[in-house]
C-alpha cells in the first residue's frame, strides 16, 4: 500500500487500473476526462495491460464495452451528464443482458442551460435502466468502489452492471491523501472474470436475442431479484474489503449520529461531510441531529433506512436533483421507503447545488433548522420567492 | 442450415435464463401469421442453384436433396425467392 495525492478522478482511475480491465472504451467528457487520460497513459506505458478503443461517442463506448464483456472480457467506461444521456439506448443492453460492465459517471448538471458544473440530475434521471448505482463521498472511496463495483457486479448472484458516480468538480478534481493498495492485495480481493454469458465456440449460444410478451416479463423479473439479491452481495464485499484492505464500509447507507437524533438529513455524495460538520456544530448547541447518507440508489436501502430513521421526529432529503412538476427523486425513494415500513413523520425535501451551485455550511444549518421547526415540502435553497 | 432446435413446448420460469444467453439456434416461437402469399418450390423445374437460399432476407430456404425447401413457420411472404427464381421454380400462391 502506498499513499499518493489524487483527484477523485485520479483515485477512481487507480483503482480501475488495480482491477485489470481487459477492455476500456471511452469518450471524453468534462469532469470525467481525467480518468480515461490517466487510463489511457497506464496503457501506454504499460503499467496496465488492456485494450484501449478510441471511440467517436458515448454511444460507441458503451457499445464496445458491451461487446467486450459478451466476449468474457471484464469492461470499463466513464462518463458524464450529456455523455451518458447520449448513451442511454445502450444502458438497457447492458443490464438486460447482464453484461456486469463497471462504469464512473462523473455527475454533471445536464443542459440546457448548458453547464458542466456537478449536479446528480443525470445518474438520477437514469435510475430506472438496471444498473446498480453508487454514490462516493470522497477520493478513497473512489477508488475502493471501482475495486468493489467488480466484485459486486461480477457476482454470480448479480450479474449486473454497475455505475459509481462521483460529483463533478467537487470529488472529480478535488486532491485528497489516498491509500493506493498493491496489485498483490487487488489480485486477493478481485478474482478474474468467469462466465458463461459469452459467445464461445466450445459451447456455443445465441447472446442477447428477442423475446416476446410471454417471455419478456419473466427476464425483468429475474434482473430485478439480481438487483435485490445485490443488497447482500453489497455486504459480502465490503467483509471482504476490510479483511484485505483493513477498510471498511457501511453498506447500502452511512449512518452518522443517529442513535439518538431526533432530526435526520438524509443526502448522497460528497456533501456529506460538510452536512456532518453542520450536525456537529448543532449538536454542541443541544440539537439532536444526525445524518443518513445514501451510498447505493440502486438498489435502495428501504429497509436499512427505514431502520436508521425510525426514532426521528422528522427527516429532511438534501438532493441535487429535481424531478420537474414533482419533488426530488431521492425524496421519492425515501418517501417510499417510510411509508412501507409504516413510519409516518415529517420529511421535507430541498433541492440545492443544480448547475453546481455551492451548498454552504450556513445553508445545511438552515436546512436542519427547517426540519426542527417544520417547513415547505419541498424548496429550492437560497431561491427566496414571493408568492403575492 | 435451418435451426436445428425447436421444441414446441412451455417454458417455465426455471427454464428462462438469468442473462439473454441460450442454445445457439433455439426458436420458441414461430412468426409468419402475417404471410398473405406463399412461396412453393416445383421440384421438377429447380435447378438446385442456391441463389434463393442466398438471397432469403430471413434465412427460411435451405437446400435439401439439391433442391429448394422452404420453412413456412418463419417465411413472410416476401416473394424475393420467386422474384430472382431464374428457372421460374418458385410459385407465390395464396394462403388460404
Amino acid at each position: 500500500m502506498a499513499k499518493k495525492f489524487l483527484s477523485g478522478d485520479e483515485a477512481f482511475a487507480e483503482g480501475v487500473r488495480l482491477a485489470r480491465p481487459e477492455v476500456i472504451s471511452a469518450y471524453p467528457i468534462t469532469p470525467q476526462t481525467i480518468v480515461v487520460e490517466r487510463l489511457s497513459e497506464m496503457v501506454e506505458n504499460g503499467s496496465l495491460r488492456s485494450e484501449f478503443i478510441h471511440v467517436e461517442s458515448e454511444h460507441s463506448a458503451l457499445s464496445c464495452a458491451i461487446g467486450a464483456s459478451a466476449v468474457g472480457a471484464r469492461a470499463f467506461t466513464a462518463t458524464s451528464s450529456q455523455g451518458l444521456l447520449y448513451m442511454a439506448e445502450c444502458l438497457s443492453y447492458a443490464s438486460g443482458g447482464r453484461f456486469p460492465i463497471v462504469m464512473m459517471n462523473a455527475n454533471r448538471s445536464t443542459a440546457l442551460p448548458w453547464n458542466i458544473y456537478g449536479d446528480q440530475r443525470d445518474s438520477i434521471s437514469q435510475l430506472d435502466c438496471g444498473w446498480i448505482q453508487a454514490y462516493a463521498e470522497n477520493a478513497q472511496e473512489s477508488l475502493d468502489l471501482a475495486l468493489m463495483s467488480y466484485y459486486i457486479a461480477e457476482h454470480e448472484a448479480v450479474s449486473t452492471p454497475f455505475m459509481v458516480n462521483l460529483d463533478g468538480f467537487i470529488l472529480t478534481h478535488t486532491y485528497e491523501t489516498v491509500d493506493v493498495p498493491s496489485q498483490e492485495q487487488a489480485d486477493a480481493y478481485l478474482p478474474p472474470y468467469e462466465t458463461e454469458n459469452k459467445l464461445d465456440l466450445q459451447h456455443p449460444r445465441n447472446l442477447a436475442f428477442s423475446a416476446g410478451p410471454e417471455h419478456n416479463y419473466i427476464f425483468k423479473y429475474k434482473a430485478h431479484a439480481a438487483m435485490l439479491r445485490a443488497k447482500s452481495v453489497v455486504a459480502e464485499a465490503e467483509q471482504r474489503f476490510a479483511k484485505v484492505f483493513g477498510r471498511c464500509y457501511t453498506g447500502l447507507l452511512e449512518s452518522y449520529r443517529i442513535e439518538d437524533a431526533d432530526y435526520i438529513l438524509i443526502t448522497l455524495g460528497s456533501i456529506a461531510g460538510l452536512c456532518r460538520e453542520a450536525a456537529d456544530s448543532l449538536r454542541q448547541k443541544g440539537h439532536k441531529v444526525g445524518v443518513v447518507r445514501l451510498r447505493y440508489l440502486r438498489p435502495f436501502p428501504s429497509e436499512e433506512l427505514a431502520e436508521a430513521v425510525k426514532q426521528a421526529r422528522a427527516v429532511g432529503v438534501l438532493e441535487k436533483d429535481i424531478s420537474f412538476g414533482n419533488e426530488g427523486t431521492v425524496f421519492t425513494n425515501v418517501n417510499s421507503a417510510l411509508l412501507q415500513a409504516g413510519i409516518s413523520i415529517p420529511s421535507y425535501n430541498f433541492i440545492g447545488g443544480l448547475g453546481g451551485r455551492n451548498i454552504s455550511r450556513e445553508d445545511v444549518t438552515d436546512i436542519f433548522e427547517r426540519i426542527e421547526s417544520g417547513t415547505e415540502r419541498v424548496q429550492f435553497i437560497g431561491v427566496e420567492v414571493d408568492d403575492k | 442450415m435451418k435451426p436445428y432446435l425447436r421444441e414446441k413446448r412451455q417454458f417455465g420460469f426455471d427454464d428462462i435464463p438469468e442473462s439473454t444467453a441460450f442454445e445457439a439456434g433455439y426458436l420458441v416461437s414461430v412468426n409468419s401469421g402475417w404471410r398473405s402469399i406463399r412461396p412453393v418450390v416445383n421440384a421438377q423445374k429447380c435447378v438446385g442453384c442456391g441463389q434463393c437460399y442466398f438471397y432469403c432476407p430471413d434465412g427460411v430456404l435451405s437446400m435439401e436433396n439439391g433442391k429448394a425447401k422452404i420453412d413456412y413457420d418463419f417465411c413472410k411472404g416476401c416473394g424475393i425467392c420467386a422474384k430472382l427464381c431464374k428457372p421460374n421454380a418458385i410459385r407465390m400462391e395464396a394462403e388460404r
